[in-house]
């Protein structure tokens, strides 16, 4: 099979690797590139686990092809701490016990981090609304809710 | 088209662990030289909090601080035997058999501590901060690590000890049917307000009150943690989810996640827990187990609640608008009980 060599952005840093033909993001970043944390759910678009960040978009990395991100930045999980300095969600997550099995949590994050880059104190309702397409299994949403309103300054309203 | 609301009351005794030729956990401790403790389980963490739970027991019953403990479950073929993390069991069982496994090291730790200190045994006790000294004499002390180093390096004792709990088999009489399968049972009950729509046959949860006895909370926030996410996953399966929608008939089943329904952020509703400690016996300092109980009130409760609401008894779960409307279309209309 032919491979394609992709050039982008991932996580602030250039990285170059080559895609097979027809390879979706997902499996390109998980195992072309070595980043574990955007993970496999469904394959299909429904569960928001392997949830990435494109060129400022939250993009579902299972329906996208990996050819499509040549020269754009792509962010995950993997960015969201800087250095051994977890990021303000990461803490809030710990705080409010939001994960129990955790294979939502990478994708919950992107998505959680996603809202509070582009509206750095959402109400409830957008917090719902930015997480509605990732499913999680163990933890009913609440503590994640309350987790995301917290590492945004506010207090949770449950 | 009229809201109709209505409230429903379920209570529920669960069992803890299982009888199907019995019920053993096993457990292995031992020391590193650096004095930090390993303990050996095959019971398997499914993010329900099985480290953090035997990471403390262990702890509690070593006496040494437990961050100076360390938990490793990798592997079912090298580990020792476990039934695994199910039926409620892994505190309970797991806990209870780490227990005997820590009193074992414990025992060789201060016989290691005692030879190094020229004293007794029986007369020594540990601090919780990682240091092992004589009974109302502290300066008389060693810490933890000195001790495993002379026991690893002088005395050549292996600090190290095993557990097992389990609960035997209990045989169905042949004369009188009798047989023990349980020894310790968990408790819940939870009232749970709904709102049911008679054109559109849909109900929402709107409250739930719950209270659930899980013998003493060892890590209550893991408690909670899991009463709140287990008492979704009731919600989810009381009125959302289903294999096989229109069964018998296997066609139209659900294939992917847009068709196998579950309650997302925004159906939520609040959960208001009371958490009753009664430490159990035969417990791990008391400890029971929430495990599947989580779930469970929520399903008799919501059924309930739809009947007192529009007076239709659905007996098939889940509970979807579908199944309403046809209960209501049978009974020609809405017939709120509103006995609660």
């Amino acid at each position: 099979m032919a491979k394609k060599p992709v050039t982008f952005t991932l996580n602030g840093a250039e990285r170059a690797a080559f895609a097979d033909e027809g390879q979706n993001l997902l499996d390109f970043l998980r195992r072309g590139v070595g980043d574990l944390t955007p993970k496999y759910g469904c394959g299909q678009g429904t569960c928001g686990a392997c949830t990435v960040v494109v060129d400022g978009k939250t993009t579902l990395s299972c329906l996208v092809l990996a050819e499509t991100v040549a020269g754009k930045s792509v962010e995950t999980a993997a960015g969201i701490a800087k250095g051994n300095v977890l990021h303000a969600l990461q803490e809030a997550f710990m705080d409010h016990f939001s994960a129990q099995c955790g294979y939502c949590t990478p994708g919950m994050l992107v998505s959680a981090k996603a809202l509070l880059d582009r509206n750095p104190r959402p109400s409830r309702e957008e917090v719902v609304e930015a997480i509605s397409g990732n499913l999680c299994r163990c933890t009913g949403y609440e503590p994640i809710i309350e987790a995301v309103l917290a590492a945004s300054g506010q207090r949770a309203s449950a | 088209m009229t809201v109709h609301r209505g409230r429903g009351f379920s209570a529920i005794n669960y069992p803890i662990g299982m009888n199907l030729g019995g019920d053993p956990s096993q457990a292995l401790v031992h020391s590193n030289p650096d004095g930090k403790f390993t303990v050996a389980l095959s019971a398997i963490d499914l993010g329900q909090g099985m480290k953090s739970v035997t990471r403390q027991i262990a702890a509690e019953t070593l006496g040494v601080p437990v961050e100076d403990v360390v938990v490793d479950t990798a592997d079912s073929d090298t580990g020792p035997h476990d039934m695994g993390s199910f039926a409620s069991r892994g505190t309970h069982r797991v806990g209870n058999a780490v227990i005997k496994a820590a009193e074992e090291a414990r025992s060789v730790m201060l016989e290691a501590a005692a030879e190094e200190l020229e004293v007794d045994a029986r007369d020594l006790v540990t601090d919780g901060r990682g240091n092992i000294h004589v009974k109302g004499a502290p300066s008389r002390a060693i810490t933890t690590m000195a001790a495993a180093q002379a026991a690893q390096f002088k005395q050549g004792r292996t600090i190290a000890g095993r557990g097992i709990f389990l609960i035997p088999l209990s045989e169905v009489d042949p004369d009188t049917g009798e047989m023990t399968p349980v020894s310790t049972f968990a408790h819940a009950a939870m009232i749970l307000d709904v709102e049911v729509d008679d054109e559109t046959g849909e109900v929402a949860i709107t409250d739930m009150k719950s209270a659930y006895e899980v013998g003493r909370a060892l890590n209550p926030r893991l408690v909670e943690q899991q009463l709140r996410g287990g008492a979704w996953m009731g919600g989810s399966h009381a009125g959302w989810e289903t294999t096989e929608p229109y069964y018998p008939s296997r066609e139209h089943g659900a294939t992917d996640f847009n068709h196998y329904l579950m309650p997302g952020p925004g159906d939520l509703w609040p959960h208001h827990i009371s958490v009753l400690e009664r430490p159990a016996e035969d417990g791990p300092y008391g400890g029971k187990g929430p495990g599947e109980m989580c779930a469970n009130p929520v399903l008799p409760a919501l059924v309930n609640a739809v009947y007192d609401a529009v007076g239709v008894r659905i007996d098939e779960l889940p509970v979807t608008p579908e199944k309403v409307l046809r209960g209501l279309r049978a009974q020609g209309g809405a017939k709120p009980k509103r006995r609660l």
